[in-house]
């Protein structure tokens, strides 16, 4: 009852801002949005202020939705887990354009000039290209890796030279598309590993890595020396024992790198893995909860914020990168699903699925700077990543 | 004074074993409402929200008609080695899964 009071509020509000919007003269660059999962609407908010300021529904289902910006930092686009891309626009608080891409989407990217959106899809398998203005479709490239064989495609992230580069979950290989031609992309495939589940660009865009789920170890390919092909790190991580059950999968991204070291999930074990960021070799392990989900670094490096997997998920920890020691274990709230830092990291928002809140925090005290009302919120995107590759 | 407390004994019994009954069937309401939060959100993850599939596959009542509901509370309880599914025994017991099964099979609840 609250929280619908409190929903109707931010309704009326987003009238009035929306009736504002013409006069209304602003940047973006502390604006961004909170997926709320179970009811296909996003809450637009801002990070200067710590509110919220309009909230958009009927975008779909929005259960693992994850969004990108464009390169003015205005415009969101959301991939929904229905097959749905919507185009948002930050300062009108509105909807742009929305279109269905396909029967079952995980995500999606946008290129290093800023002019494609890719969609990177479960069913039909495969990845689609659109105009990043009108959403038309430029083009597609089916996860076909064995005649007649559709693989899930995860891991889309973009990379330098308007490429794209993504992971086959059933087909166990990387594939980069080149999307010079946006009409005619070009794709080179490289073998990974078993069961890729998720993938990343280091943040200068040179090396990418996925993660496995069918075998222990991290697939790494130079994209500076493809020629090389991807080799595997951190491998036989969990030394023969047996695996813990993994009730959801992590997720990884270009937060992973901070203080020359790359912070990973491991898969079946309680541990982050360390790796050396230029040797790729393993140079520690930290032990933590549960299963990681999201290990993000902040934007300084210095701290990697850990959430984790079912049945663990009302906890959040800390590690110090200088240590490699976890300093500071919170429980925000019931069913943390995501954290996101703001553009320099003074503050990290966190989403407690379950208790209907996004909280606030401090990264230098670890105190609660306040929290705001959202229905089930999932993914919480700031426009900061507009400006970072692989984002 | 037995004459009229003996309807009351019969039909406290009679009410006992109907509850008792539909406990052994299903879960409590307050439990199955924890149940489709579970299978809605947490199973959801992999298996989409909506039941449409994801990483894992659908599960709707058209993608299971085929599939032995045993075969499917076997996988519940214990996973499915080789591939992405969990045991989840730690969190329900044989009874939950078969109530969660008929009611994948039938149309989950919202």
């Amino acid at each position: 009852m609250r929280h619908s009071l409190q929903f109707l509020l931010l309704g009326l509000l987003a009238l009035l801002l929306g009736a504002c919007a013409g006069t209304q003269v602003r940047g973006t660059g502390d604006l961004g949005l909170v997926i709320e999962r179970a009811s296909g609407h996003v809450t637009l908010v801002n990070t200067s202020a710590r509110e919220a300021y309009a909230r958009i529904g009927g975008l779909g289902d929005l259960s693992h939705a994850s969004v990108v910006y464009s390169r003015d930092a205005r415009y969101a686009y959301v991939f929904g887990r229905d097959g749905g891309l919507t185009k948002l626009d930050l300062l009108e608080a509105r909807i742009v354009k929305r279109v269905m891409q396909s029967g079952n989407a995980i995500g999606g990217s946008i290129s290093q000039d800023g002019r494609i959106v890719v969609a990177q899809n479960y069913t039909p398998g495969g990845i689609k290209a659109f105009d990043a203005d009108t959403l038309e479709l430029l083009s597609e490239v089916p996860a076909e890796y064995a005649p007649g064989q559709f693989s899930k495609v995860v891991g889309l992230a973009d990379v330098p030279g308007g490429k794209f580069a993504y992971a086959l979950f059933d087909g166990g290989e990387i594939w980069v598309s080149d999307f010079s031609d946006p009409k005619k992309p070009v794709t080179q495939r490289f073998p990974a590993g078993q069961q890729p589940y998720d993938g990343l660009v280091t943040p200068n865009g040179r090396h990418y890595l996925a993660g496995l789920f069918g075998e222990d170890g991290i697939v790494l390919l130079d994209l500076w020396q493809p020629e090389q092909g991807a080799r595997k790190i951190l491998e036989k991580y969990g030394r023969g024992e047996e695996k813990l059950p993994v009730f959801k999968m992590p997720h990884l991204r270009g937060w992973s790198v901070a203080a020359g070291r790359a912070w990973l999930p491991a898969i079946g074990r309680h541990e982050v893995l360390v790796a050396d960021a230029t040797t790729w070799k393993e140079t520690g392990r930290v032990p933590v909860k549960g299963q990681p989900v999201f290990v993000m670094a902040s934007p300084d490096g210095r701290q990697i914020w850990v959430n984790f997997a079912f049945p663990d998920n009302g906890w959040v920890q800390v590690i110090d990168t200088l240590s490699g020691r976890v300093v500071q274990t919170l429980q925000p709230g019931k069913a943390v699903l995501h954290m996101e830092f703001t553009p320099r990291g003074e503050a990290v928002w966190i989403s407690a699925r379950d208790d209907n809140r996004v909280l606030i925090y401090d990264t230098r005290t670890f105190r609660q700077l306040g929290s705001l009302p959202a229905e089930a919120p999932s993914g919480i995107f700031f426009t900061s990543r507009a400006a970072r590759i692989g984002f | 004074m037995s004459t009229r407390r003996r309807p009351f004994a019969v039909a406290l019994t009679l009410l006992l074993a109907g509850s008792a009954a539909v406990a052994m069937a299903e879960p409590t309401p307050a439990r199955q409402k924890e149940l489709i939060h579970l299978v809605r959100q947490d199973c959801g993850s992999c298996h989409g929200m909506t039941l449409q599939g994801g990483l894992g596959p659908a599960l709707l009542p058209a993608t299971l008609a085929e599939k032995p509901a045993e075969g499917l509370v076997a996988t519940i309880i214990g996973g499915r080695p080789g591939t992405a599914m969990p045991p989840w025994h730690r969190f329900l017991a044989e009874d939950e899964a078969q109530w969660i099964v008929a009611k994948l099979m039938t149309g989950f609840p919202q």
